[in-house]
């Protein structure tokens, strides 16, 4: 008897639950009640969101694939597509960071090669809980092991990503995968289920009782008994799903299946239905042939588990023998468990009983859409008074505690447990500006880069989500590359609660808003809510993942400095603003202000000036400045270059020296190029209408910076260099 | 010449090898399937990085009961050049046909960098396009690369002179903290007393474009050219511009 307390457990409400009675014309029995909570969770029907996300831009020139397949799809010429998606795995990786994490990147690798596209490339946006406390360091380790474990081993190299700090993310960490894979155009793959009388078939790994009800699990906050939902996790098997790659792609080379799906959240139940959806026909499944691990599983966990490595395959029936052939060749199994039928309808079957009969549509595609209440965001805590905050005495401290600062800290503790070079295409290693791959054969290149800054976002939202989106389209331009396209994870807290439904939607806003303005498509993503522990919210986080192509691969451009003797610009202007930035929060305890303001027509005028004069072959390196200002971009440029060459600068802006230092305003990057070339850029600037100065020369072995004469920094190169490398690996010291 | 490059279930730079071996060196290259039993006529296997049958057990365990493995052996015996990198050392010290075994790293964490190694004997076949004591800047990727043998076996490989390569600084100096992963003797790559077969964890086919950023890992491949199509080693094949730290 479905009552109440059911309808609690599989977070369904009353209303929903008599929409479910309408829709299929009758009660459901407990395994279709299962169905619609999975099918209509928060995590698979995007109820509280999609109103709101039919806000973001979609349409462009080199959309293939946009919004509501697997993953998006781009053209990016000579017959070839990207097929790329980022996914949150947040809540399992904090139950259980090592597989939580693991199984987000096995999920994220299915839904590229799931489209036919071999995937070339992950990244990972992370966010922790300060790395002072032990429990923190424990979920990071488990974090990144867990990446590494599955990344590596499946031959995928993780090229890049980012990696924050704050305890907003102690009791819930952030895990965002994004993955590229590359594929030729005329052989892509949807999660179709045409043509009656094919065969379903169901390949890789066996169903067991693991990670029933996983989506439901991430659709609701976290309590204190967090620990119990430990079975909800899945447990990954990278070996499998390397089998699995090898033999979908064979298959999918030879054209001998009509749809491919992949088994992700909610398992057989989203796989079957939304195949038959998509297709606009019914499927047929036999429990029965369902291969399983574990012996007495009820229809409702067989239909329910989320183990992993799992996939669905269409084919029509005289293919099915050679499709079996290739997956027997990888020592894989792929029996027929259904058919595709006529009629719209999900019909299973359990020892000769049919125990689900529910119209497909239904359930994939009338979830009710909620636009939920909303509450404008409360404003900010006020920026300090500018002429009450005391100016630190030695500001080179401050600059080293700032670069010291775990997120600002390099972070080759990380990446080097990482595999980032296998496929022997990583042309520029974790560390620069966007990650960049050459595409065999050709001279174009892909970057790629994920961004965002939670707290900019949480003190507003709007400009913070058009921040994420302008740096990581600056990040592009560094390199070289022009944006293309977008995948945004949008990890937020309760919906259920006004202010953060407001934070959404300002958020949402504000990426459309950018995106508008660079002109590019949003593909597809994710959107994480109840992203709460014990009653508190994370910072909103919308973390863009963007990608761009470089014409010339010869021509990509790195953030060191090249060599002693070259002038340094400084593209942007810099305003006395401190609000949000690393240097309040690392120095003065202080997360409050407005973000960096930023006028999107400028920061594009900006990034393409920087695009124009790299094709141009004017400039030697370029790095954008974002957290700690000014002086972090300096020394970063000194650490990335050649033999660590030190800079010398010279400014007389007005306002306070910290604020010029580490103030965070927008829409700058700091390039170097030949002092013959110095007059013709500033004055392609001038004409572009973009503010850019000469500010110094590269070369000696400090970081100094002189203002109107007078020293305002002066630190060895080496000792900053120290202060920022070691940071990280002094928290993880083995300790015998 | 013609290279052949062994496809395990879970194998994953063997596309890698594949790509340097055919587009980079511009020799014929085939694939080498674990279930067949046929080596195709090639003059020289590579086993290449990866995890293969997932590495579960141990490293190399499974591999080496491949049907495909039985015919290397021979090969091996018989005097064929067999080139095992990173997983494919691994699985040649599973296989015995190279002495130790490999431990985790001392870290007990995977490590992708890249890493010095010096030439220690450049009279080998995979060897003779280099200096002894030249130094090649080459990536290393892996979890287990810790090698290890008994003080008796280690002193045996020392003293036949089959230690290839070794983990150093950029001058070439063997220091402690050059050896990134702990090994014994900073042995990054060992050979059999033959001199047909050799192991070694970096990665030379991750070196073999200066787009990528480095060249160093060509030599070893022009070594085995050098040495199976019977040129004097004087004479560098048209490729070839290894030889960077002359």
């Amino acid at each position: 008897m479905i009552d109440k307390a059911l309808l609690d457990q599989h977070n369904l409400t009353e209303d929903e639950y008599r929409l479910i009675v309408e829709l299929i014309g009758k009660e459901p029995n407990l395994t279709e009640l299962g169905i619609f909570s999975v099918m209509w969770s928060e995590h698979c029907g995007y109820k509280s969101s999609r109103v709101h996300l039919k806000k973001l831009p979609t349409e462009g020139s080199r959309v293939v694939q946009g919004p509501g397949e697997n993953a998006g799809i781009l053209d990016i010429g000579d017959g070839q597509v990207v097929v790329f998606k980022i996914e949150s795995h947040n809540h399992p990786s904090y139950i259980e960071p090592y597989q939580g994490a693991a199984t987000g990147v096995g999920g994220i690798l299915r839904d590229i090669f799931t489209m036919g596209a071999r995937p070339i490339a992950v990244l990972d946006s992370l966010r922790f809980g300060p790395p002072d406390d032990p429990k923190n360091r424990s979920v990071m380790e488990g974090v990144v092991s867990g990446i590494a474990g599955y990344g590596n081993s499946i031959g995928v190299p993780t090229v890049g990503g980012e990696v924050y700090f704050d305890p907003c993310y102690a009791l819930n960490p952030l895990v965002n995968v994004f993955c590229l894979g590359l594929a030729d155009k005329d052989k892509i793959f949807y999660a179709k289920a045409e043509g009656a009388g094919n065969k379903v078939l169901y390949v890789g790994a066996k169903t067991g009782r693991d990670g029933i009800h996983g989506a439901t699990m991430a659709s609701a906050e976290f309590g204190k008994e967090t620990e119990h939902k430990r079975p909800n996790v899945q447990v990954g098997d990278p070996f499998r799903e390397k089998l699995l790659v090898e033999a979908c792609l064979e298959v999918m080379d030879r054209g001998i299946i009509v749809g491919i799906q992949d088994m992700g959240a909610a398992g057989l139940t989203c796989s079957t239905m939304e195949m038959a959806a998509k297709g606009g026909m019914g499927i047929v499944v036999d429990l029965d042939k369902v291969p399983q691990r574990e012996i007495g599983m009820t229809p409702y966990e067989i239909l329910l588990s989320e183990s992993q490595e799992r996939m669905l395959l269409v084919a029509a029936p005289e293919k099915v023998a050679a499709v079996q052939a290739i997956f027997a060749k990888w020592d894989l199994d792929a029996p027929v468990i259904g058919e595709v039928i006529e009629g719209g309808r999900a019909r299973i079957s359990f020892k000769g009983e049919v125990v689900v009969d529910v119209p497909v549509d239904a359930v994939v595609n009338l979830c009710p859409a909620y636009n939920r209440p909303i509450v404008a965001p409360a404003p900010p805590p006020p920026a300090p008074d500018l002429d009450v905050l005391p100016l630190p005495a030695d500001l080179g401290d401050v600059f080293l505690k700032i670069l010291a600062s775990p997120t600002i800290a390099d972070k080759q503790w990380v990446f080097r447990q990482y595999d980032h070079m296998v496929q022997v295409n990583t042309v520029f290693l974790p560390g620069a500006d966007a990650a960049v791959l050459r595409i065999k054969g050709s001279k174009k290149a892909l970057a790629m880069t994920l961004d965002g800054n939670g707290l900019y976002t949480r003190l507003d939202p709007r400009t913070g989500a058009r921040i994420a989106v302008a740096e990581a389209c600056r990040n592009l331009a560094c390199v070289g590359a022009r944006p293309i396209g977008v995948t945004n994870c949008l990890n937020f807290g309760n919906p259920e609660k006004p202010e953060v439904m407001g934070q959404f939607e300002q958020a949402v806003t504000g990426i459309a808003e950018a995106c508008r303005t660079f002109a590019i498509p949003v593909t597809g993503g994710n959107v994480s809510f109840y992203n709460d522990t014990e009653g508190l919210s994370i910072h909103p986080t919308p973390v863009l993942g963007i990608v761009g192509i470089i014409k010339d691969i010869r021509k990509a451009v790195r953030p060191g400095f090249r060599a002693a003797g070259d002038t340094v610009v400084l593209i942007g202007e810099s305003l006395e603003e401190l609000g949000g930035t690393e240097y309040l929060k690392t120095f003065h305890g202080l997360e409050a202000g407005a973000p960096p303001a930023i006028d999107l027509e400028q920061e594009k005028l900006n990034q393409e000036f920087l695009l124009d004069s790299i094709e141009a072959g004017l400039i030697r390196s370029a790095h954008d400045l974002s957290e700690g200002g000014l002086a972090v971009a300096l020394a970063e440029c000194a650490f990335h270059g050649q033999g660590q060459v030190g800079c010398a600068i010279d400014l007389d802006d007005a306002g306070r020296d910290d604020a010029l230092l580490f103030g965070e305003s927008q829409s700058r990057i700091v390039v170097t190029c030949r002092r013959a070339n110095v007059a013709g850029l500033l004055k392609g600037a001038v004409a572009a209408g973009v503010p850019a100065k000469a500010i110094g020369r590269t070369g000696g072995t400090a970081i100094l910076v002189r203002r109107s004469g007078r020293e305002i920094l002066h630190v060895p190169v080496d000792e900053a260099f120290h202060a920022w490398k070691d940071s990280l690996p002094a928290f993880f010291k083995v300790r015998t | 010449m013609k290279f052949g490059v062994v496809q395990f279930p879970g194998s994953n730079c063997d596309f890698d090898a594949f790509h340097a071996l055919r587009n980079v060196m511009k020799r014929p290259t085939v694939m080498l399937w674990h279930k067949d039993h046929d080596l195709q006529g090639v003059d020289c296997v590579v086993l290449p990085g990866g995890f293969a049958y997932g590495d579960y057990l141990r490293v190399g365990a499974i591999a080496r009961f491949s049907p495909l493995m039985q015919e290397v052996r021979t090969f091996a015996r018989g005097g064929g050049r067999v080139l095992g990198i990173c997983n494919g050392f691994q699985v040649l010290l599973e296989l015995g046909l190279l002495p130790g075994a490999m431990l985790r790293n001392k870290d007990l964490k995977f490590l992708c960098q890249h890493v010095h190694i010096r030439v220690e004997d450049a009279k080998t076949d995979f060897t003779r396009a280099a200096r002894k004591g030249q130094v090649l800047r080459i990536p290393i990727a892996h979890f287990d690369g810790n090698y290890y043998a008994p003080a008796r076996t280690l002193r045996d490989i020392e003293r036949n002179g089959q230690v290839v390569f070794r983990y150093c600084e950029a001058d070439g100096t063997v220091t402690a903290e050059a050896n990134v992963n702990g090994s014994m003797g900073n042995i990054a790559g060992i050979r059999n007393t033959e001199g047909n077969v050799l192991g070694l964890m970096p990665h030379p086919e991750r070196a073999s474009e200066a787009l990528l950023g480095s060249e160093d890992g060509r030599t070893i491949f022009e070594s085995l050219i050098l040495s199976l199509e019977r040129r004097k080693p004087a004479r560098r094949p048209a490729a070839g511009k290894a030889a960077r730290h002359d």
